[in-house]
């Protein structure tokens, strides 16, 4: 029996590199022994793009983007996505999965950023792969926005109202580039399906292949670790890293721990409270889209609210250009601006663990500011409050523009040879 | 110039919780294990709601789930509907109620869901809006509402709770008695509430008692996978 499953194994690798991709990206893929806590974020992101993949498969056989109202009154895509919480066997249990999972995809998916500026990931060699996770990002919440639209609650219709206006702030092309992206004068039928399209197939279709080419890059260079410091740099005869151990088992049976604990925490949230306390599914959008009646109060999901914070906080016209167009600017800018990471960071060491104190007050102070932007994107504007978030949103650029100059400033302890576990 | 900007982080959190005033909203009792509370408000929704009202992402046979059978829904819950897999829908057309009414009803399928804010949840804004109304001649209805200032509706349940009238000191007053004391309409609006709430999730109680398993399952299966790690890195160190 073995001795014909070899055979068709050989059988593939002569016409797939079947046994040699399994050595070079789990097997014989060398990973630093002293990956921590937050090395658990990149496995999990995978696992919750599967999750959402899944979960979102079997959604379509049942969801109908339709704003057509039925004999009740209530719009067929929002009763349809009703029809799944109580009609389809089990549907509840995955339309929580899904609804759930795209919060925890940008909890996860901001850990593992932040994970990269404690120890300089992003850092020479590994721009590429930052770049990638930032494509990445960027089509996560082109996804959400997507998705956000569909079950066409009040939420989903104004949310997607105001972003889409936010073009009509570009001078010139504005209007009519909001009004191509809306295929209609409002947010409509016409919306609903092309978001539609793009959240089931377009934007998940590039999301897939930059994944893939984020970790081709990473296994090209090979990972860093909570040390900053390359384990290529010392390794036995046979060329492999001495700090470095096999992906596989190592990190597979690791991972499948981390796994577990994020699913019992994802679990409670889906069988104890859905809603994530108003955060995760808003109370506003178990109403029915009502393009006649707007919410006293539109917020964006959490996700989106330090940004959309810094775009609030920009209130004065420049060079002729209304304030609207300089704060979409600024949202753009808060979220592109970590593009430059590697290239901001003049450091001569990598991780935290060496780094000096101003760089430690630096990301703490970006770290803070971050949580009161995304926590006053969610409260409506008061003058306290907005002179609280351009505060913040200054500290926030200052944190990006700034890092060429105190990041050189910065007195660093000098790095271990080896990786100190 | 750092000082100042620690020191206004400092005092952040005072400035974005400082919030306008709000809502204040009784506390609903939690009767939603309560069979016979949710059959009384089943009872009290398809009499004194389901009229004007639908709820047209229920079916009737889901009252399955607060104890009742086909036979016992057919029998006393279904006026308009022949078949226990129907929608609870209604036979007032949305055109006519607009004119009627200045609005067409809303669909109360997720109304306790849709009510939950940051003065307390759907259940607790219900269970006050419920216990909330009062004469206003200078409405069209003659009513008015402490929690929805200005409702179209007028007091579906007031032949139940009587009429109230709002007082000098911004209070609500009995002046006509209803059928009910006040103790009893409290307790009547708590099981309708407590239906409204069923309704809007009707797995909810399934929901719950499954992630008591799952989770389970998921704290034997972390010692598992835990001393299977252990177990592998033993050799790494």
């Amino acid at each position: 029996m073995a001795a014909k499953m070899q055979g068709l194994v050989d059988w593939v690798d002569e016409r797939f590199p079947l046994t040699s991709s399994w050595k070079a990206h789990l097997a014989e893929y060398y990973a630093p022994k002293n990956f921590n806590f937050w090395y658990f974020f990149g496995s999990l992101a995978l696992l919750v793009l599967v999750n959402q993949i899944v979960t979102g498969i079997f959604l379509t056989m049942q969801y109908k983007p339709d704003a057509s109202l039925n004999s009740s009154g209530v719009p067929v895509a929002f009763a349809s996505v009703e029809y799944i919480m109580r009609d389809v066997p089990w549907g509840w249990l995955i339309r929580y999965m899904h609804s759930t999972g795209a919060s925890a995809f940008f909890i996860v998916v901001y850990l593992h950023m932040f994970r990269g500026l404690l120890y300089g990931s992003h850092r020479k060699p590994r721009e590429l792969v930052w770049i990638f996770g930032m494509l990445i990002f960027l089509c996560l919440m082109a996804e959400a926005f997507f998705g956000y639209l569909l079950p066409w609650g009040q939420m989903s219709f104004w949310g997607a109202q105001v972003i889409v206006n936010m073009f009509s702030a570009i001078p010139f092309i504005g209007p009519d580039l909001s009004l191509w992206l809306r295929g209609d004068f409002v947010v409509g039928d016409a919306t609903l399906n092309r978001f539609f399209a793009f959240h089931v197939i377009a934007i998940p279709l590039v999301l897939l292949g930059l994944v893939v080419a984020h970790v081709i890059a990473l296994h090209e260079v090979g990972s860093n670790n909570p040390d900053g410091i390359e384990i290529k740099k010392h390794k036995d005869n046979k060329g492999i890293p001495l700090d470095g151990i096999p992906f596989h088992p190592y990190y597979t049976v690791k991972d499948i721990v981390g796994v577990v604990v994020f699913l019992i925490v994802f679990s409670a949230v889906i069988f104890f409270m859905p809603e994530g306390g108003g955060y995760f599914l808003e109370s506003n959008n178990f109403i029915q889209a009502n393009p006649l009646q707007t919410p006293p109060h539109i917020a964006p999901v959490w996700y989106f609210t330090p940004y959309y914070s810094v775009l609030r906080s920009i209130t004065y016209p420049l060079f002729g250009l209304e304030a609207k167009f300089w704060g979409v600017l600024g949202m753009g800018a808060a979220v592109v601006i970590f593009f430059f990471l590697p290239w901001l960071d003049r450091s001569p060491v990598k991780s935290i663990r060496y780094k000096g104190p101003i760089f430690k007050t630096a990301l703490g102070l970006f770290v803070t500011v971050f949580l009161i932007l995304g926590y006053l994107g969610m409260q409506p504007p008061t003058p306290a409050r907005l002179m609280l978030s351009q505060a913040c949103a200054v500290i926030y650029f200052a944190f990006f523009l700034l890092m060429p100059v105190y990041s050189k400033l910065d007195k660093c302890r000098p790095e271990p040879e080896r990786v100190t576990g | 110039m750092m000082k100042k900007l620690l020191l206004a982080l400092l005092f952040a959190p005072l400035i974005a919780c400082a919030s306008e005033g709000e809502l204040h909203l009784d506390h609903a009792p939690d009767k939603l294990t309560d069979q016979a509370a949710l059959q009384n408000g089943a009872k009290l929704f398809v009499n004194y709601c389901l009229n004007c009202h639908s709820a047209s992402a229920m079916r009737y046979n889901r009252l399955q789930g607060i104890g009742l059978t086909d036979q016992q829904i057919k029998d006393n819950l279904m006026f308009t509907a022949d078949k226990v897999g129907e929608l609870m829908t209604i036979a007032m057309r949305r055109d006519e109620a607009k004119q009627w009414f200045g609005v067409p009803p809303p669909d109360l399928s997720l109304e306790a869901r849709a009510r939950a804010s940051e003065a307390g949840s759907g259940a607790d804004w219900l269970y006050t809006y419920l216990r909330g109304f009062y004469r206003d001649d200078s409405r069209p209805s003659g009513w008015n509402n402490l929690v929805f200032a200005n409702v179209a509706m007028p007091h579906a349940l007031w032949q139940l709770q009587g009429e109230q009238v709002m007082g000098a000191d911004h209070k609500l007053k009995l002046a006509k008695p209803g059928k009910m004391t006040p103790a009893e309409y409290d307790a009547a609006v708590g099981d309708l509430v407590a239906y409204l709430q069923y309704m809007g999730e009707p797995s909810a109680q399934t929901r719950k008692q499954l992630g008591v398993y799952v989770l389970l399952f998921l704290a034997a299966f972390f010692v598992l996978t835990y001393a299977l790690k252990r177990e592998f890195w033993k050799d790494v160190h």
